[in-house]
């Protein structure tokens, strides 16, 4: 369980929610909104007030590092830091399913990373973030550069993890995806964040 | 053997015509540097003179006081050309604060080390050795802190997005900062390496120039230069280091956070 009490920090005004297990909290609202910075905040990346709790453990109890690993956050933009795919993943082993799951082939591991295209790294990126088996998902956007086939195939893939008990907050700007994938949806608009939709 | 030619002013003044000479052609290449040019020449002059003066006075008092007075008016006035030489400086006090603390305990440290081991003059604090001692350390360490500054802040710009990515991973603050520490401190120390690989090749030093010239015997020179290079790669590295890791921990904090919002902005 996620619970998130009264997050504040420069662009988002006291957010309070909570995801169970399991669940995909979906958050929409417009471009600017204060989404990506409510993501930031919740693994700690900028400096923030207020509290999150980890099942049962408030997130100052983790060093961040820990807390990072628990709770993964996958940017928009994913960066790399080597020039091969396969430096960034502490493990190749544990990236291998993820692979398989997304369409491609183990010899992605072996690329350079300029040589993959924006969507081969977003779903690497994805891999690499299951990878660390965290127990909360944050995802940015994940699909946006990804044709269906793929879109399709990282749906499934979250919707696999959730069976077996991750936790998943979803931004997304794709209404249809949000009828797909969402067992509940927050709407963010101008840094606050509720369950009533104020545009209906 | 103590023979060297007095220079007058006549002979400074004829010199001169080859600042000015560049002066013209800055004008008349629309290079813009003229100004600049003509105001750090006049600045050496002036600084230069005053320097003299107040040499002359250090040297017939020999005071432990007030040598201690100079070497910290130098410090203080090389820790402010570090943070003007950088282009994204650190916000408020630390950007003057950070450099300058690192240059007076490397700078401090090193010539201390050279008057009370290599040199021993008596006292060992007599201002002529000390005074220029410390004035060429302390120009070198100036310059090896404000690249290796620079190389740190500007690196942590551009690679923003591959060192939070690694934050994220769970790696800590200090793996995932590594490269753009090594980068940074790499460019602090590839001045002196490149002034002890070109010396005595491409390169006579000044101050080996100047004792020749002063009618010091070469052989002895030498053994001076060499020293000093030596204490300026020591202070240069001493300094370089202290400053980019005192940066690091600015600029990151207790939760492994990257925090460019503590640099001042581009300017």
């Amino acid at each position: 369980m996620l619970e998130v009490r009264n997050l504040t920090r420069s662009g988002v005004h006291g957010a309070s929610f909570r995801v169970a297990p399991g669940e995909c909290l979906l958050i929409q609202g417009p471009s600017g909104a204060g989404k990506s910075l409510l993501l930031r905040a919740i693994v700690d990346l900028d400096p923030n007030a207020g509290e999150v709790w980890l099942d049962g453990v408030e997130r100052a109890r983790f060093p961040a590092p820990q807390w990072r690993r628990a709770v993964a956050y996958l940017p928009a933009e994913p960066g790399w830091w080597g020039d091969t795919v396969g430096e960034h993943f502490a493990s190749p082993a544990a990236a291998l399913p993820g692979l398989a799951a997304l369409g491609l082939p183990d010899a992605a591991l072996t690329w350079p990373v300029a040589r993959a295209s924006t969507g081969e790294r977003m779903r690497l990126a994805l891999v690499r973030a299951l990878a660390g088996a965290p127990r909360v998902l944050l995802l940015d956007e994940p699909t946006a550069a990804l044709d269906p086939a793929s879109v399709a195939a990282v749906e499934a893939l979250i919707a696999q993890y959730r069976q077996r008990g991750l936790t998943v907050i979803w931004v997304s700007h794709d209404a249809a995806q949000a009828r797909r994938v969402a067992t509940r949806t927050l709407y963010c608009r101008d840094g606050r964040f509720s369950d009533e939709d104020e545009n209906e | 053997m103590n023979s060297y030619i007095s220079l007058g002013y006549p002979e400074l003044g004829c010199a001169s015509v080859l600042v000015l000479a560049n002066a013209g052609l800055s004008l008349w290449l629309e290079l813009g540097i003229e100004r600049q040019l003509l105001l750090a020449a006049l600045r050496m002059v002036v600084q230069l003179t005053l320097m003299g003066l107040v040499l002359a006075t250090l040297f017939r008092h020999a005071s432990p006081l007030w040598t201690a007075g100079a070497a910290l008016g130098m410090v203080a006035f090389a820790g402010y050309e570090a943070a003007a030489r950088q282009e994204r400086r650190l916000a408020g006090i630390w950007a003057y604060g950070l450099g300058t603390s690192c240059l007076l305990a490397a700078a401090t440290l090193v010539t201390t080390f050279a008057l009370t081991g290599a040199l021993r003059p008596d006292p060992w604090y007599d201002p002529r050795y000390a005074i220029p001692l410390l004035g060429m350390i302390l120009g070198n360490t100036m310059t090896g802190i404000a690249l290796g500054l620079n190389g740190l802040s500007s690196g942590l710009v551009t690679r923003r997005v591959a060192i939070e990515v690694r934050l994220l991973l769970g790696h800590d603050r200090r793996s995932a900062l590594a490269p753009v520490v090594r980068t940074a401190l790499r460019s602090a120390l590839m001045p002196i390496i490149n002034t002890m690989s070109a010396s005595g090749v491409v390169a006579l030093p000044g101050m080996m120039t100047g004792q020749i010239l002063g009618g010091v015997a070469p052989a002895d020179a030498v053994k001076y230069q060499i020293l000093i290079l030596f204490l300026i790669a020591g202070s240069c590295g001493l300094g370089a280091l202290a400053a980019v890791m005192a940066g690091v921990y600015r600029l990151t904090d207790a939760r492994h956070r990257l925090r460019l919002d503590r640099l001042a902005p581009a300017r």
